[in-house]
């Protein structure tokens, strides 16, 4: 009796997290511009796609994704191995406070950095500031996922193959790298979902011609609601979930 | 430099000049004097600081407080039946910790976007409601701190979800057993067995609901409406309209140093060296 009305309570709790982005993903197949359904439809699909702000803004993001999405799976892989090798208290502490980090924080800070170096260098903010800002807040949730699979590697693998001949970097590439391509590709794609949600830190860093998604989302749902935002939405939701679910099949691998 | 210092380098390099130098920039702002042209001058100065003493400011950071543990709470109350559940979900655990996971990974913008829609003047309820003819005018129901109260929850509930399943799945459910065999009452197994033993997870969850909530600037902003609700907005709104960086820069420490001690505080507890 007591664990059926859990299960029946889990159900609501699920229902909670899931039923709110069904009704905008159902939603986004109306006919209707208005809150009543009134038939399937797909125009507002084709509104998305025909909108020049949002193509734009789907560009900029995947530009931004993709650069920073491989920088930073580069850089927290290499770190993950170093404190794996040997800690690094003080470079582990700052990813983790990276992690805690308020966005809005994070955001105003390099904004008062990218500022304050324009004193120096004739530059403005622009797409490559935004890249910046992605790397710096992702490398922590690389190094996470690295971390993870490094607990179950085996370190005498590395120590025979250096008894072998191999040099570190050898030993590295060879033998430890292999062993991490399924964690590395699961943390890049991690790594690529997290940078083109950001709203809150590119909003700040990013350049008059560096839009991303996000912001023309924010723009939409800020002048009052379209069905173009929820097919946009459903779109995103959709490509999101098959990101993350093959990042966490690759994970297990 | 050993191999080892190469591999270290690009992250250091990386989160010294852009996690560690904008946070010592920030700092450094906060004792400054606002300039004319919204830039930073001298005289160095406590004054933003001083100026949380004001009644406005002050009913910022309480209200950021008050609705970061409100949420906490209810994350708290609604998260702990469902990770009990998971816990003893047998082998449909992991099919239902991927199901409160996956609208986690889903973007925070568009799950804050889906509670627009559904709560707006001509948003889901409100139309359903006028169709039915329960209501004659649509309710208000955003752009209040219950909304905005409800976005934190539904966005963070699965921060506590997690590290609760954590510690609860390894509950040993012979203690259970133990429990109801000595004659425990149902509720008297869970106030004297299982949360004990899950009050790491409990603990862990809070903190991890509660740093993101207390410096939450999309959902009040979202949800909230136009006012300054949390202390996130307060800082975003220095920053760009009121062009007082001294004075964004000294709340951000705040929050900043607010999340810095939670930190702390986790990294030091039992679930700590449990879990990481």
């Amino acid at each position: 009796m007591k664990s059926r009305a859990l299960g029946i309570y889990a159900l609501c709790a699920l229902a909670f997290l899931h039923v709110p982005l069904l009704i905008l993903i159902a939603f986004s197949f109306n006919a209707s511009r208005f809150t009543m359904w009134e038939g399937f439809s797909l125009r507002w699909y084709q509104a998305a796609m025909s909108d020049p702000q949002l193509i734009e803004g789907l560009i900029n993001s995947v530009i931004i994704a993709i650069v920073a999405a491989l920088l930073s799976t580069a850089i927290g892989t290499f770190a993950a191995y170093g404190v794996w090798r040997k800690s690094a208290p003080l470079l582990s502490g700052s990813l983790y406070l990276s992690l805690v980090t308020p966005e809005i924080v994070t955001g105003v800070s390099l904004l008062a950095l990218f500022q304050w170096g324009f004193h120096f260098l004739h530059l403005r903010l622009g797409l490559y500031t935004v890249i910046i800002a992605h790397v710096a807040f992702s490398i922590a949730y690389v190094a996470i996922v690295i971390s993870a699979r490094l607990r179950n590697f085996d370190r005498s693998l590395e120590e025979a193959a250096m008894d072998l001949g191999a040099s570190e970097w050898h030993a590295f590439t060879r033998v430890t790298l292999p062993a991490l391509a399924p964690a590395i590709a699961a943390a890049g794609l991690l790594a690529l979902v997290v940078s083109f949600d950001d709203y809150v830190i590119t909003s700040l860093v990013a350049g008059v011609d560096s839009q991303t998604l996000p912001m023309v989302i924010y723009a939409m749902a800020r002048r009052g609601v379209s069905p173009v935002v929820n097919a946009v939405s459903a779109m995103i939701v959709v490509a999101f979930g098959a990101i993350i679910l093959l990042s966490q099949r690759l994970e297990r691998a | 430099m050993s191999p080892r210092q190469w591999f270290l380098f690009p992250a250091r390099l990386w989160m010294a000049l852009f996690f560690a130098a904008p946070l010592a920039i920030v700092c450094g702002y906060s004792f400054l004097t606002r300039g004319d042209y919204g830039g930073v001058e001298r005289p160095w100065t406590l004054e933003s600081f001083t100026r949380f003493a004001d009644p406005l400011y002050l009913a910022i950071v309480w209200r950021s407080v008050w609705i970061a543990a409100l949420a906490t709470l209810l994350c708290a109350v609604l998260g702990f039946p469902l990770a009990l559940f998971i816990s003893r979900a047998g082998r449909h655990r992991n099919l239902y910790l991927q199901l409160v996971l996956l609208p986690f990974w889903t973007s925070f913008l568009i799950r804050t976007y889906a509670w627009i829609f559904i709560l707006r003047d001509t948003g889901l309820i409100n139309t359903a409601l006028l169709r039915l003819h329960v209501i004659a005018s649509p309710m208000q129901l955003l752009y209040n701190d219950g909304a905005v109260l409800l976005g934190l929850v539904y966005n963070f509930l699965p921060f506590f979800v997690l590290p609760m399943y954590a510690t609860l799945e390894r509950l040993d459910p012979a203690l259970l057993e133990a429990a109801a065999d000595l004659g425990a009452r149902p509720f008297t197994t869970l106030w004297r067995v299982i949360i004990p033993v899950a009050a790491p997870g409990l603990v862990a969850g809070s903190v991890l609901v509660f740093i993101p909530c207390l410096g939450a600037y999309l959902t009040p902003d979202l949800l909230g409406g136009g006012k300054t609700v949390m202390l996130g907005n307060l800082v975003q709104n220095q920053f760009t309209t009121a062009r007082d960086w001294p004075f964004g820069s000294a709340a951000s420490l705040v929050l900043m140093a607010s999340s810095a001690l939670l930190l702390a505080l986790l990294m030091r507890s039992r679930m700590a060296k449990e879990l990481m």
